[in-house]
């Protein structure tokens, strides 16, 4: 589902509600919030009034007609950056409505006082109530299993069709509104009030109303209000020199000069860039619980990645069977499916697709089957026929050959070593206390997986491999898979102990994790990316959550961050840049009149000062909306180190910048010539 | 090769050996590492601290070292302006000039301690001897607060150094006073005196003696004004001062006698300016850095120097249109002695570098030349003055870093600290105060000329573009703390003494208050280190993204103003 939604910028129904609201904001006390965007409209109300006075019989300003297009055109300045904005929110919004929609009013089967039962809509259900969902029930509200196992679809909400099992206790308690139970029944808390889940959070983060202004954004700010401030003194001053000059320069000229030179082009798009971001991110099925946090991803310095999942496939799959001299290989095969017919562990299980029988071929009616404990190290079984059949850790396999007088076969502890080394697990296997063969586990290294660690390090981003492994094997797999560091034998606290020693050296550490164990660490994370799977402490500490449970999704966060910040920096760039080729067009037509050396100046060949003012004006304008797209789509992110990413975009959007408009204001002023 | 170009490139090159090795010693001297004029400056010192009762070790934060700075200077000028309203009535005044009125010593002394030396009298008659030596003594007290404060910056700028806390928490750095006494005897002293020394010989005067007289060929007695010139001279060249002994400045054949002199002056005016990059690179451990700056500070140079001399050396339009043929080049408002191609490089040398000091009338350079010594001054870091030329570079410096860290996706970092929105509302402040102050100064100024031309038909000899110009230069050199004028304006007025008083004051200590202040807040935040997504400052790249900030901000912000002066000069002068 997640493909299907629509990745087409402008929707005619977005657009219908972005064009209303760019109105709405022309509320100069929403304007205020954006001062370069608020002085344009300040600028535009002066030329209205110049247009009235004209309409009363002045005739120092010039002809009517040209004043109202310069209002006009200063209109539409305006709403052109608050469409970028308005556009932004609107497709933020559908895209969490589109999220939200799978989650209203569905009935609720509310256990009242923890016996009866009762239907009432999902929207009365309070935090701390508790449900009942059976087969077939859409889950009403986010919250917590507290009894019971079943089988979720959440296709609604992740896009992935496969269904994902979800149980009581343990680290994949959570189910989200919206997802539908497809087996069993459970009964589930609330863990929300309705109306501040995090979807609702974020729905609040993308309308104007709750978006704070994040730290970059305001410094952001204040360097363009002070280039805006510098420009005002350009054009205020420009008055007594122009008196000196003798030269009369009318109201829409200064104007004119004064909302070319302030960067109009970054000033209304900027809060359009923030609100991108975050929607980039919803696309990509991360909630975020701030901008901040996304601007935060960009400057990441460390990942902490799980090694299962993330680096590896699931768990690890036996890859061979290796019996050990003088055994017959089928006869081990078969010792080997034996002691895992009834080990539900995913090795468990990976024994049985390897050895690729059919389970029905066994018979084993009265066995008896010997769990694996952390004392014994060994699982097994035990038929009616007498067989003895244990599968375990070498050592302790090895003790029960040993105790029993079975000597442990020199080859076998060779493969043993050997698979180690490889950065496999051996599992020794013995028959009647006699060792039969070992099998090689194995993890699957993710395909693909090197490349990303590898673009990750361009962008000056460690990865560090976090498992329960013993460090040789974690060793193995870290080099495999191209990670930085690892930490082996990873217990909660050591997760937490590695974040703050980078945090000490001034690095900024993001982590993923589901369980309640992990959510300290999450919340000492700079960016802690809850699994929506994960328990609601693990969500409730992390300040995103991945829709999809896709460890992964790290790297891609890392990138929405970079873009975004790129995108404001770019765009910084090329409106400034566009100032020197707006200064060659209005400078030569504000005093061509009285001092026409300054002709020599006007290097584009403008027609007359009216069609030069005009042209620049009107470029200005369009710029905006040519650059929506890009503010929404964001910059696209290499890496390929800083200094040559700065080399490239300074010459796009830097000499980019400075050439675009030379050429634009030239086509406009011959197209403007016509009527001035 | 051009002997008149090869003496310019004689100088340039000649400067440079003498800065890196200058540069190094003085980064030494600010770090208090040793050097070998310990044996005999540390006794030196020492008095000096007992006296003061300094302690030359005690650390400050910045806000300490800004406190220290500016009491220094408070007792200064309080003095200053004592000794110039009763300089009448004091000892050493043999030419029994008067004392100055209370505009013009306050706009004498704000200019004297804020390194500006704008002069709206003239030595020979303004100012008596002892007021000559009270200014002498500004002369050097400006320059080393300036290289002090500069120092505290490189001090603070120092990348993951352990810096020491006060117990308010606050980073301690440096003590400003040790930094200030240091740069006093360990650089401007002992230079000065060498200098000094060079100078007499070649004939400047150095006597208490009142003026002089002799019979002219014509057989007229000439009364010539004498002094203690060559001690002035030194330090003026040498701080970045500019203000000179006489009224013509180093136009005068007794201030600058000839041109082996005008090489040894025009060296000292940009010395110390580029040996304070060097001194960077030293200290904070990045030599790459402090290449790239000076590279970028050399390429904004060259770009005003290569086509002055051209232009002066190429000859006035004007005068060409008379039919007058000009082998030796423009010599409007030049010395013979030293050539129109040693005049255009003093006369960006002395504008980039906040000196002022002239060998050449300004006022009569080409129209295009002028505008290359306004620009030099408008952005007023390509070298700059003694210390805060690097600190207003300092301040383009956070804004491209700013800007150039967002377009590679990272939040901006400048050597490890990052840059945000405190610091960015410092820079952008001080990055708009110097359009502020001269835009705003020539605007009242045409302002009143314009709606009442017969009360204030005495400010311009020349109106039109040129009077224009002379107005826009005036502010221009009183904010950038440069000292020179285009002379022809009639400035010694209460309206000019005043507004240029004003704006030298502003113009002096807020640049300077701004870079301090975002240097203390950065060194108190934690040091991040580099990976390879981190933008690297010490590259080209980025220098190319410095001088765009630099273009636009410093340059481009004045482009409708210099089109009504200088460049409206030019195309009128055009054939």
């Amino acid at each position: 589902m997640s493909k299907e939604r629509s990745n087409k910028l402008f929707e005619p129904a977005l657009v219908k509600e972005a064009l209303r609201h760019s109105f709405i904001k022309l509320n100069p006390k929403i304007m205020f919030r954006n001062p370069v965007m608020f002085t344009v409209e300040i600028g535009t109300a002066v030329m209205l009034g110049v247009c009235i006075w004209i309409m009363c019989g002045d005739k120092t300003q010039g002809s009517l007609a040209y004043n109202l297009i310069v209002f006009a055109v200063l209109f539409v300045t305006l709403l052109f950056a608050n469409f970028a904005e308005a556009i932004a929110e609107a497709r933020g919004k559908a895209q969490a409505d589109s999220l939200r929609k799978t989650r209203e009013e569905t009935p609720a089967k509310w256990i009242v006082a923890g016996k009866e039962m009762q239907i009432v809509p999902s929207s009365q259900l309070k935090k701390g109530d508790i449900f009942l969902c059976e087969t077939g029930d859409t889950i009403p509200m986010d919250g917590e299993i507290i009894e019971g196992i079943a089988t979720i679809d959440e296709s609604a909400i992740t896009g992935e069709s496969a269904p994902v099992i979800r149980e009581s206790g343990g680290d994949k308690s959570s189910v989200t509104g919206g997802t539908k139970v497809l087996s069993d029944r459970i009964k589930v808390k609330v863990t929300t009030e309705p109306g501040e889940s995090f979807l609702d959070k974020m729905i609040a983060l993308v309308e104007g109303a709750s978006r704070q202004k994040t730290p970059n954004e305001i410094a952001l700010t204040i360097l363009l209000a002070g280039f805006t401030l510098v420009f005002i003194i350009v054009c205020v001053t420009l008055k007594p020199f122009g008196d000196y000059a003798s030269t009369p320069i009318t109201i829409a000229a200064f104007i004119s000069l004064f909302v070319c030179l302030i960067p109009t082009t970054i000033g209304g798009l900027l809060s359009a860039i923030g609100i991108a971001g975050m929607d980039r991110a919803l696309r990509a099925n991360v909630i975020t619980k701030s901008g901040k946090a996304v601007e935060t991803a960009g400057d990441l310095d460390t990942l902490l990645l799980d090694k299962t999942g993330t680096i590896t496939i699931g768990n690890r799959k036996a890859t061979n069977f290796w019996p050990a001299n003088g055994v017959d290989s089928k006869a081990f095969i078969d010792a080997c499916v034996l002691s895992s017919l009834a080990d539900e562990t995913p090795e468990g299980k990976s024994i049985i697709e390897l050895a690729n029988l059919s389970k029905d071929t066994f018979k084993i009616d009265g066995a008896v089957f010997i769990e694996f404990t952390a004392e014994t190290r060994c699982s097994g079984i035990d038929l009616v026929t007498g067989l003895r059949i244990r599968k375990g850790a070498s050592d302790s396999i090895r003790r029960i050959a040993e105790k029993a007088g079975n000597s442990f076969p020199e080859e076998t502890l060779e493969q043993v070593k050997k698979i180690s080394s490889n950065g496999g697990t051996p599992l020794v296997v013995s028959q009647n206390e006699q060792i039969m063969g070992v099998i090689e586990l194995q993890d699957i290294i993710k395909p693909g997986i090197q490349e990303r660690f590898e673009r990750l390090r361009k962008m000056g981003v460690k990865t560090v491999m976090v498992t329960g492994d013993n460090p040789l094997t974690a060793k193995f797999i870290a080099e495999k898979a191209g990670v930085d560091d690892f930490i082996a034998e990873a217990k909660p606290e050591d997760k937490m102990n590695y974040i703050k020693q980078e945090q000490l050296g001034g690095k900024l550490v993001a982590m993923m994790g589901d369980g309640t164990n992990d959510a300290p660490a999450l919340a000492q994370a700079d960016v802690g990316v809850a699994m929506n799977s994960g328990t609601a402490a693990a969500k409730e500490a992390g300040n995103m959550v991945d829709l999809d449970n896709d460890p992964t999704k790290l790297i891609e966060i890392v990138e929405i961050g970079k873009q975004l910040l790129m995108t404001r920096g770019t765009l910084t760039t090329f409106s400034i840049a566009n100032d020197v080729a707006k200064y060659f067009a209005i400078v030569p037509a504000l005093f061509i009149a009285s001092i026409p050396g300054l002709q020599s100046l006007n290097i584009m060949k403008l027609h007359s000062p009216e069609s030069a003012i005009l042209s620049a004006v009107i470029f200005n304008a369009i710029i905006i909306p040519a650059l929506i797209p890009l503010a929404l789509k964001g910059v696209a992110y290499k890496p390929i180190g800083a200094s040559a990413l700065l080399r490239r975009n300074l010459l796009i959007y830097g000499l980019g910048g400075v050439v675009v408009p030379f050429i634009g204001i030239k086509l406009l002023d011959m197209v403007v010539s016509i009527w001035f | 090769m051009n002997t008149e170009i090869l003496g310019v490139v004689f100088m340039f090159v000649l400067t440079l050996a003498l800065a890196i090795p200058l540069g190094r010693y003085m980064g030494k001297v600010y770090m208090g590492d040793a050097t070998w004029a310990d044996a005999f400056l540390n006794p030196l010192d020492k008095l000096f601290f007992k006296l003061g009762g300094i302690k030359p070790l005690k650390e400050m934060n910045w806000k300490e070292h800004l406190v220290a700075l500016l009491t220094i200077n408070l007792v200064w000028f309080l003095l200053s302006m004592l000794v110039l309203m009763t300089q009448g009535s004091l000892p050493l005044n043999p030419d029994g000039n008067p004392s100055m009125s209370p505009d013009l010593a306050f706009n004498t002394t704000i200019s004297f301690i804020s390194n500006t030396n704008l002069q709206h009298y003239s030595g020979e008659s303004g100012v008596s001897y002892l007021g000559q030596l009270v200014l002498m003594l500004f002369q050097f007290i400006s320059a080393a607060a300036g290289m002090a404060a500069c120092a505290a910056v490189f001090l603070l700028m120092r990348p993951n150094f352990k810096f020491q806390k006060d117990d308010k928490g606050s980073v301690i750095s440096g003590n400003f006073y040790s930094l200030f006494i240091k740069s006093l005897t360990r650089v401007l002293l002992p230079l000065s005196i060498v200098i000094a020394v060079i100078l007499l010989f070649n004939g400047m005067p150095m006597t208490f003696k009142g003026k002089d007289q002799y019979i002219s060929v014509q057989g007229d007695t000439v009364s010539v004004s004498r002094g203690p010139a060559a001690a002035l001279v030194a330090i003026k060249q040498l701080g970045t001062n500019g203000g000179g002994f006489f009224g013509a400045n180093s136009a005068h054949p007794l201030e600058n006698p000839n041109y082996f002199t005008n090489i040894v002056e025009n060296v000292l005016i940009i010395l110390i300016p580029i040996a304070m990059v060097f001194a960077l690179g030293y200290m904070i451990k990045r030599m790459r850095f402090a290449y790239m700056v000076f590279g970028i500070m050399t390429i904004g140079f060259l770009l005003f120097v290569v086509p002055s001399i051209s232009l002066e050396m190429g000859g006035n339009p004007a005068i060409g249109k008379m039919g007058i043929t000009q082998n030796l080049g423009s010599m409007e408002g030049k010395e013979v002695r030293f050539g129109p191609a040693a005049s255009a490089f003093w006369a960006i040398t002395t504008t980039v570098t906040s000196n002022g000091s002239v060998n050449a009338m300004h006022d009569s350079l080409t129209p295009l030349s002028g505008m290359f010594c306004l620009l030099g001054m408008m952005v007023n870091a390509f070298y700059g003055g003694v210390g805060v030329g690097f600190l207003n570079f300092y301040i383009f410096i956070i804004i491209a870093v700013f800007i150039s860290g967002l377009m590679v996706g990272r939040t901006p970092e400048f050597l490890g600290k990052k840059i945000e929105a405190k610091e960015m509302k410092i820079a952008a402040m001080i990055a708009l105060l110097h359009p502020f102050l001269i835009l705003v100064g020539a605007s009242l100024a045409s302002y009143l000329y314009s709606h009442d031309p017969t009360t204030y038909a005495g400010w311009l000899n020349n109106p039109g573009n040129h009077g224009f110009s002379e107005m826009l230069y005036e502010y221009t050199s009183s904010s950038a703390n440069n000292g020179s004028g285009f002379e022809g304006l009639g400035d010694g007025t209460p309206w000019w003494n005043i507004s240029c008083g004003i704006v030298m004051l502003l113009g002096r200590f807020l640049p300077i208050i701004g870079p301090v202040a975002i240097a203390g807040i950065l060194a108190n935040k934690k040091y991040v280190p580099e990976s390879a997504g981190t933008l690297k400052t010490d590259t080209a790249t980025f220098g190319i993204m410095i001088f765009a900030v630099i273009f636009i901000i410093a340059a481009l912000s004045f482009f409708p103003a210099l089109a009504l002066g200088p460049i409206a000069e030019y195309f009128g002068m055009k054939p």
